[in-house]
């Protein structure tokens, strides 16, 4: 699923809303969660899962094709955590 | 402070004007429909946030960590996520935090001494 296609699914669940309202929507809500890790602030959905910052000490590096060491500075990156729900629903499908 | 499925449909409410209600359940309807993609086995591509994929896990055996008791691991279907590139080099531009590491980081040192 792309996020048009995520777009198209909650236009046809919404009929009250334009699809462009739609799509604002989508864009905004991603907007705030970009805009929240960018700030080093978590996000937690409850049954979705939370996104959080995990720290990258520095470390030297390689470049693979030449062999040379290259100073890598240290890093934040983000991380995902699914919550239960999630796990749950997904890990189910498994055994079906 | 985390952001939560609340302040995102304020920010709805805010910036688009869907009222209350409909903000609520937008915000609601957009995670289930990424929960239920997921649950199909189908990947989530977000262009500029990330990808969410499906990966399976092979039986294994585990062990209890506590009491060091063998425990057989079952098959599993987990959730995984890999950031865009956009979203990693947002939140590496982020100068404010690296700051704080550092702070963090001088404060162990003079605890430490």
């Amino acid at each position: 699923m792309t996020k048009s296609e995520l777009i198209s699914q909650l236009a046809a669940k919404q009929p009250q809303l334009d699809y462009r309202d739609v799509e604002l929507a989508v864009k905004e809500l991603l907007a705030q969660m970009g805009a929240a890790l960018a700030a080093g602030e978590r996000i937690e959905v409850r049954g979705f899962g939370s996104f959080s910052l995990r720290y990258r000490p520095p470390r030297i590096g390689r470049n693979p094709k030449t062999g040379a060491s290259v100073a890598v500075s240290d890093k934040h990156v983000p991380h995902f955590k699914p919550g239960k729900e999630l796990r749950e629903r997904v890990n189910e499908a498994e055994s079906n | 402070m985390a952001l939560t499925k609340a302040d995102l449909a304020e920010s709805l409410f805010n910036e688009l004007g869907l009222n209350k209600r409909e903000a609520k359940e937008f915000v609601e309807l957009f995670f289930e429909n990424i929960r239920a993609a997921l649950a199909r086995g189908e990947q989530v591509k977000i262009s500029g946030f990330g990808n969410f994929g499906v990966r399976k896990k092979s039986p294994r055996p585990g062990r209890n960590p506590k009491t060091g008791q063998e425990i057989p691991i079952s098959a599993r279907r987990v959730v995984t996520f890999r950031a865009s590139h956009k979203l990693k080099e947002r939140v590496e531009q982020n100068a404010g935090l690296r700051a704080k590491v550092k702070e963090r980081a001088k404060l162990n040192a003079g605890s430490g001494g």
